[in-house]
């Protein structure tokens, strides 16, 4: 579903944050990108769906160049790609309902988005994404009313009214308690599984991806330097390999902890 | 046992040159225009025989015969600000430069835009009255004109200051430059260019009390013709009614501002 060609990105400023990335992801896997800050993982996101360019190679979705993606083209594949994000980047001053709808507007005509016209079925399509989330009762609420972990609910419900193929996620938890977090990452694995929603996530906690992924790739200096599927690993070996990944012993604050 | 921690002295040096030249500029300046407190003093008997004649007391009967200017020029107010502000918005979006990222554009315009925001209204009443004639309309004009620099101005900072990451999720699910303005920047910056519009027209207000001076109509009109009659008790008059609407204006259109924002 996704592919990485030999593809590298070197920031303006002489930064390379990834270099000769070769890597395929396949249709229902939940893949968990960990590795240190700064290592690449959100780059390596963000080429996916050309919120940012390359500098070499060529990034692939279903086929199809999102490196050579313009205009209506690139629409075409970001409307079929949801991303979410640790500061949840939902629209502060609109309404839940809003928000969600909002999930929409590259199916419709513009002037029509503009004007705020969306059809019935489309609200159908926002309410049952807020159902999926368990967050329909807030539909009319002003989005900041909402606390951390709900307005990360509504920031998947507006990428599940994509109706996407892919979901990336860039360290959707990291703002979020532990408590929170387990939620959220349930909701996550919960559309993984039962609309096939093939979910590229960055994690910040190891256990984490352990506990939620079903392949774990490492990301160190801009390389991969880690690619296993989750049911070939036993635990202690992978804390064990997780060296390869971060040069050095996993830290307290990897892991999130048991609860 | 702890070490005792030192830190070094907080360098003052900066802060006490910052002083000094604000303290000689402002000596300098005083000198430099001839104020001299001497003379302040001689004039302050004359001053206040004039006050007395203005103020006390103030023709009170004169009062109908100045509602309708000054309804003149809350009008020119009303709709220099609105003209204004509706070219504003579309000007900011293009001046700011997270919306549109190439430079040809952006340089220019806000090169425009201050120049727009520094001619001070009454220059520019001055020179509308010499192009279109005297009159209200030379004062709209001004007051637009200066409007839309102000609050151009004002609103594409605000969007240059917004949340980038609302802006990035629009354009990740694949929402087009408009659906990225109306879903991501609109939302956040429409209370604050709200609040700019309403001062825009706080501003305006006391710009248009005075623009009658070059003939651009309102209230300024009237005192002008007063003032040259030497009708002191009416321009006294002139003077408490225009404080007191603007005291008005100001009081209601900042307590709207203040809960916008
Ligand atoms: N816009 C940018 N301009 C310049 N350099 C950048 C930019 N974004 C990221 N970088 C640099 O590229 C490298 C990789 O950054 P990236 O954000 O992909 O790392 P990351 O693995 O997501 O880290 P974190 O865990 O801190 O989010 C870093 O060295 C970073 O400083
Ligand atoms: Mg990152």
């Amino acid at each position: 579903m996704i592919k990485f060609l030999n593809v590298s990105k070197t920031y303006p400023n002489g930064v390379e944050a990834l270099k000769n990335i070769n890597l395929e992801i396949n249709e229902g896997e939940f893949v968990a990108i960990i590795g240190l800050s700064g290592a690449g993982k959100s780059t390596l996101l963000r080429l996916i769906n050309k919120l940012i360019d390359s500098t070499g190679g060529e990034v692939f979705f279903d086929g199809e160049s999102v490196t050579k993606a313009k205009g209506k083209d690139l629409i075409n594949i970001r409307r079929q790609i949801g991303m979410i994000f640790q500061g949840f980047n939902i629209v502060k001053r609109m309404s839940v309902l809003s928000n969600v709808l909002s999930g929409r507007v590259a199916y419709h005509p513009t002037w029509k988005t503009i004007l705020g016209i969306f059809p019935e079925e489309d609200k159908q399509i926002a309410y049952r994404a807020l159902q999926r989330v368990d967050i329909l009762e807030k539909v009319h609420n002003r989005a900041s009313d909402l606390s951390g972990g709900q307005q990360q609910r509504v920031a998947i419900a507006r990428a599940l009214a994509q109706e996407p193929k892919l979901m990336l996620a860039d360290e959707p938890v990291a703002s979020l308690d532990p408590i929170t977090t387990v939620q959220v990452m349930d909701y996550l694995k919960k559309i993984n599984e039962e609309d096939g929603i093939t979910t590229v996530a960055n994690l910040h906690h190891v256990d984490l991806a352990w506990n939620y992924s079903t392949r774990i790739v490492g990301v160190r200096e801009g390389k991969v330097v880690y690619d296993e599927q989750r049911k070939d690993l036993k635990k202690s070996k992978f804390f064990a390999d997780l060296e390869m990944v971060y040069g050095r012993p996993i830290t307290h604050d990897e892991i999130l902890g048991d609860e | 046992m702890m070490d005792k921690i030192t830190v070094p002295k907080p360098r003052r040096f900066r802060r006490n040159f910052v002083i000094l030249t604000v303290a000689f500029l402002i000596l300098g300046s005083a000198w430099f225009a001839g104020f001299n407190i001497f003379e302040v003093m001689g004039n302050l008997y004359k001053g206040s025989r004039l006050l007395g004649r203005m103020f006390l007391p103030p023709d009170f009967s004169y009062i109908p015969r100045i509602i309708s200017p000054m309804l003149e020029t809350i009008q020119m107010a009303l709709v220099g600000t609105f003209v204004g502000a509706i070219i504003a918005l579309p000007t900011a979006v293009l001046a700011a430069n997270n919306f549109i990222k190439t430079k040809w554009l952006h340089v220019p315009l806000r090169l425009i835009l201050n120049i727009f925001r520094t001619i001070p209204a009454m220059v520019l009443a001055s020179l509308f009255v010499a192009v279109f004639g005297l009159g209200a309309f030379s004062g709209v004009m001004a007051l637009a004109i200066f409007t839309f620099g102000l609050i151009s101005k004002l609103t594409f900072e605000s969007i240059e200051a917004i949340d980038y990451g609302q802006v990035e999720a629009l354009m990740s699910l694949g929402a087009n430059k408009m659906n990225v303005l109306r879903y991501a920047i609109m939302p956040q910056i429409l209370p604050q260019y709200t609040s700019y519009t309403i001062y825009g027209f706080e501003v305006n207000i006391r710009a248009a009390a005075v623009l009658g001076w070059v003939g651009a109509g309102g209230i300024g009109q009237t005192l002008e013709y007063n003032l040259a009659w030497r009708n002191f008790d009416k321009v006294g008059m002139i003077i408490i009614f225009s404080f007191a609407i603007v005291l008005v204006i100001d009081l209601v259109s900042s307590a709207i501002r203040k809960r916008l924002v």
